[in-house]
């Protein structure tokens, strides 16, 4: 196999990664924020469930800034054209977004009632809106997404966004990500948390782990009525990266199960996820809250490794020209730019990992409410 | 073909997202500095008034930074949301240093704030000064990156453009990276935020003064502010003019424009113009008029007696030369796309130097589309193109004079804070105090003007010279466009209300609990309230 291909493979395996790492710390800090008004039934209760991940949240953040620069650096056409075709939703993305750190930072500093309500409502927005966004990108993707491109690159939507933003199986794919998210964020109010918030995270994080584990299924289910896409002509995973000059695509019902006939050892990964997200129960349940997280992110793992499965070496077909669809081969960027990449990744995200574990061991232990207050720099 | 009205709000919604996210990074970039200046003379010295010291201006730190975090998250997904052709042009080289500045910087910086702030009692002071200084760091390193990516835009260094995957592939690291105008706008852009910091502090602590509050917490601030001030001014001016420089070798029409050339220069008598009113319609200033300073202009800019600095008509009919065979480069580049004809692809590379000419003149062409330009219209449409490659002069000629003027006056008025506060004296000069205090909004708007001189100056182009912006944007409604405006305007306009509450609110409270009006919100200065002795003894 030629070295560019190799490249765009590792790539599109780190681009994995770094999703998952997006669902599970952005997802953790998304579902304490959308459970905070159900576990935190007075004010007392709501900054000690913030504090948790008070220390953490900016970082953890940063998953998410990464998977988007990583995605522009990697595969700027299917950036180009996915952060754009999917305008409204990413702009709603993005005010959900920007509300947060704003959230976290100014909600504690005035005392007044209606301010810290208003922003606990921001908050259950902000927590809930772009998890649902971000899980339901994946389901539009599944399914194909109308657009095309002009002789110079530039793409053009085909399809009125009333489409995407609803249509059933993506509302299913932006649910099963919140449940996910609220099984995360479950899991870490538990493992930093005393009753009653404890008692309660538990309650909401097992019936999410439940909930998400029978999404996961029906979803599984009605992939293989889905239309998948598939390359009907050969195709050259080392090609010049450009959708205008793609093999041809076909579209055909249960296409997307075809890399699991052809290599029955990738069924593994749906069951891990599954897996993840039943352990993720039982263990919350057994009062297990740091072997509920792990298996929470095992969950995310399982998901995204799914989605990305089943669709390899698709991005983001195209419904209205599949053979401009958007795929690992022809969305990437030029072997020297993935090359110098992955020197900076290699680096760079093992060191991001450590200083992040050194973050959380430094912060650890439970968080009290007598020590929230006492804080000046507490939320 | 693109709605030229959705272009125009497109470019609305990313200057003002970006000049609005950049109220608040130069104030981060500066003060995680002077955190861990008075940070470090804590851990030298021992005494607690420097950490009252670095936890009092943290809080305020805190404040600015959560809202230049939230709408530094604009900035990255717009280039995706608002402009596709261009992310998918450049997106091989200019998303590199982008994902670098998340792996590299912004991660640490955002991961270690969170320490700065939850772990005083966590860890050793050494280690709790060693997280201060990577969180200062990384936001440095972050705008490193980000002016890498910006000066690829102004300078397209390290990459060619490639006929197959019709987008700039990147050539070497090395030179985009290391590219001089990259290093120029870096230094300039994060030592403009010193001097933001800088007035910030030594604003509040007039503040404090003038009250009479907090008086030995304000002197001590004050005087670092004042001599961080000096510094950091000083080295803003003359890296400033290095900036300047690069603008005359790599942006000639944006040189042009900062100074008002409509004629190229006669040196060395060339003055440099003080006043004037550039009219971008006649192409010269209101009635003729200007005051200027002879001599100055070409060592100035030049560093050099001798050389003429090109003015806008000749840049203009060096453009005009340019458009005809941008326009053969991209109509060829279209006929090999879609036959993949050998004889198209020697064509456009025959011509493919201008082929940014050529896009450039695709709007004036019928229907947006250059094959239909019959000879007739080609002479109309050269005249236009030149036209258009020049920026708005207006703009340029006051942002950049505003932004000079404001960072010599700065420089006077720090020379006068440090002045007297090393003479102990500053008390009796409540002039200082007032004029520091009045102007701590000010560096910042004049880090918003520098900002504009450099954007504005680089139009009509997103990459200078092969990109127009026009041709940039994505292919939005009119709708989608009006949607994210008002959201962003309304989210926005609330933020910065917000901001400015909480900024007053907590720079009033001030670092001592003495002065609260509100004693049971956690009061800054909580150490202070473990040891009531030593705040009654040092504080009033």
């Amino acid at each position: 196999m030629e070295l560019y291909a190799v490249l765009k493979l590792i790539w599109v395996l780190l681009l994995g990664v770094l999703l998952v790492g997006l669902g599970t710390m952005v997802g953790m800090d998304m579902g304490v924020g959308t459970l905070l008004r159900f576990v935190g039934r007075n004010d007392a209760e709501r900054r000690t469930a913030l504090n948790i991940i008070g220390p953490h949240w900016d970082g953890n953040q940063v998953w998410f800034i990464l998977g988007g620069g990583a995605i522009f650096a990697a595969f700027p056409t299917l950036y180009a054209t996915s952060f754009s075709t999917f305008y409204i939703v990413m702009i709603l993305l993005l005010f959900s977004m920007i509300i947060r750190p704003v959230a976290f930072e100014y909600r504690s500093k005035v005392e007044a009632r209606n301010w810290r309500e208003t922003w606990d409502w921001a908050f259950l927005i902000s927590g809930a809106l772009p998890m649902i966004i971000y899980g339901a990108a994946f389901g539009n993707v599944l399914q194909g997404v109308g657009f095309h491109f002009a002789w110079d690159g530039q793409y053009y939507q085909d399809e009125s966004f009333i489409w995407y933003l609803l249509n059933p199986f993506a509302i299913l794919c932006g649910v099963l990500s919140l449940a996910l998210s609220i099984q995360q964020g479950g899991a870490m109010l538990m493992l930093r948390g005393v009753e009653p918030i404890y008692g309660r995270a538990r309650r909401f994080a097992v019936s999410a782990s439940f909930i998400a584990a029978a999404l996961f299924i029906i979803g599984g289910i009605w992939i293989s009525f889905i239309k998948g896409f598939v390359y009907s002509a050969p195709v050259d995973p080392a090609m010049a990266a450009t959708p205008l000059a793609g093999p041809a695509v076909a579209m055909r019902a249960g296409a997307w199960l075809d890399n699991f006939h052809a290599f029955p050892l990738l069924w593994l990964v749906p069951v891990l996820g599954l897996i993840g997200m039943i352990g993720c129960a039982l263990s919350l349940l057994a009062g297990r809250p740091a072997l509920g997280w792990w298996l929470g992110a095992l969950s995310w793992i399982g998901t995204i490794g799914t989605a990305g499965a089943a669709m390899f070496p698709f991005l983001m077909p195209s419904t209205t020209m599949p053979s401009q669809s958007l795929s690992v081969w022809n969305a990437s960027s030029s072997a020297y730019t993935l090359g110098w990449m992955l020197v900076f990744a290699l680096i760079f995200v093992p060191a991001i990992v450590i200083y992040t574990s050194w973050a959380f061991r430094i912060m650890g232990g439970k968080v009290r409410t007598e020590t929230v207050s006492k804080n000046e720099h507490s939320y | 073909m693109i709605d030229p009205s959705v272009v125009s709000l497109s470019r609305l919604q990313f200057a003002l997202t970006a000049l609005y996210h950049f109220q608040f990074v130069p104030l981060t970039l500066g003060l995680t500095f002077m955190l861990a200046a008075m940070e470090t003379v804590y851990v030298i010295t021992g005494k607690p008034i420097y950490k009252e010291m670095t936890q009092f201006w943290g809080k305020l730190f805190g404040i600015n930074f959560a809202i230049g975090v939230a709408t530094g998250l604009t900035m990255e997904f717009e280039f995706g949301t608002n402009w596709s052709m261009y992310s998918h042009f450049v997106g091989d080289v200019f998303g590199t240093p982008l994902a670098i500045e998340g792996l590299m910087a912004f991660f640490m910086e955002s991961t270690f704030v969170g320490l700065m702030f939850f772990g005083w009692d966590r860890m050793s002071k050494e280690a709790h000064l060693a997280v201060t200084y990577l969180v200062a760091l990384g936001s440095n390193l972050s705008a490193l990156w980000i002016l890498i990516a910006n000066a690829f835009m102004q300078d397209p260094q390290g990459a060619r453009f490639d006929p197959t995957t019709m987008r700039m592939q990147f050539q070497s690291f090395g030179s985009l990276v290391f590219s001089e105008k990259a290093q120029a706008e870096f230094v300039h852009a994060s030592i403009a935020g010193y001097v933001c910091a800088a007035m910030f502090v030594m604003g509040i602590s007039s503040y404090y003064l003038l009250t009479r509050r907090h008086r030995e917490f304000a002197l001590r601030s004050l005087r670092i502010a004042a001599l961080f001030g000096i510094v950091s001014t000083l080295a803003v001016i003359t890296l400033g003019d290095a900036a300047g420089r690069e603008d005359y070798l790599v942006q000639p029409t944006k040189l042009a424009a900062m100074e008002g050339l409509w004629q190229t220069t006669k040196p060395p008598a060339e003055p440099w113009k003080l006043i004037a009113l550039p009219n971008d319609a006649t192409e010269s200033d209101l009635f003729d008029f200007s005051i200027g300073i002879p001599y100055v202009l070409t060592p100035l800019v030049t560093h050099t007696f001798n050389q003429a600095i090109p003015g806008i008509d000749e840049l203009k009919m060096e453009a005009a030369a340019r458009v005809e065979n941008g326009i053969r480069a991209v109509t060829a580049l279209e006929q090999y796309a879609q036959t993949k004809d050998p004889n198209a692809l020697s064509e456009f590379e025959f011509y493919e130097d201008d082929m940014g000419y050529g896009f450039l003149a695709q709007r004036f062409a019928p229907d947006q589309d250059l094959t239909k330009i019959t000879p007739s219209d080609m002479p109309g449409i050269v005249t236009k193109t030149a036209r258009a490659s020049i920026p708005n002069v207006f703009v340029e000629f006051w942002s950049f004079r505003i932004m000079v003027a404001f960072g010599f006056a700065f420089l006077v008025i720090f020379a006068f804070g440090a002045y007297y506060s090393l003479r102990n004296t500053i008390e009796r000069q409540p002039w200082v105090l007032y004029l520091a205090m009045w102007s701590i909004p000010l560096p910042i708007l004049v880090a918003l003007y520098g900002w504009i001189t450099a954007e504005n100056g680089r139009q009509p182009w997103s990459v200078f010279g092969w990109l127009p912006t026009f041709e940039a944007a994505s292919t939005h409604s009119l709708g989608y466009m009006i949607f994210s405006l008002l959201g962003f305007a309304t989210l926005y306009t609330l933020f910065i209300g917000a901001e400015l509450y909480l900024m007053f609110k907590y720079a009033r409270l001030g670092p001592s609990p003495a002065g609260s009006a509100e004693p049971r919100i956690a009061p800054a200065g909580g150490p202070a309230i473990l040891r009531p002795g030593y705040a009654a003894k040092s504080w009033e």
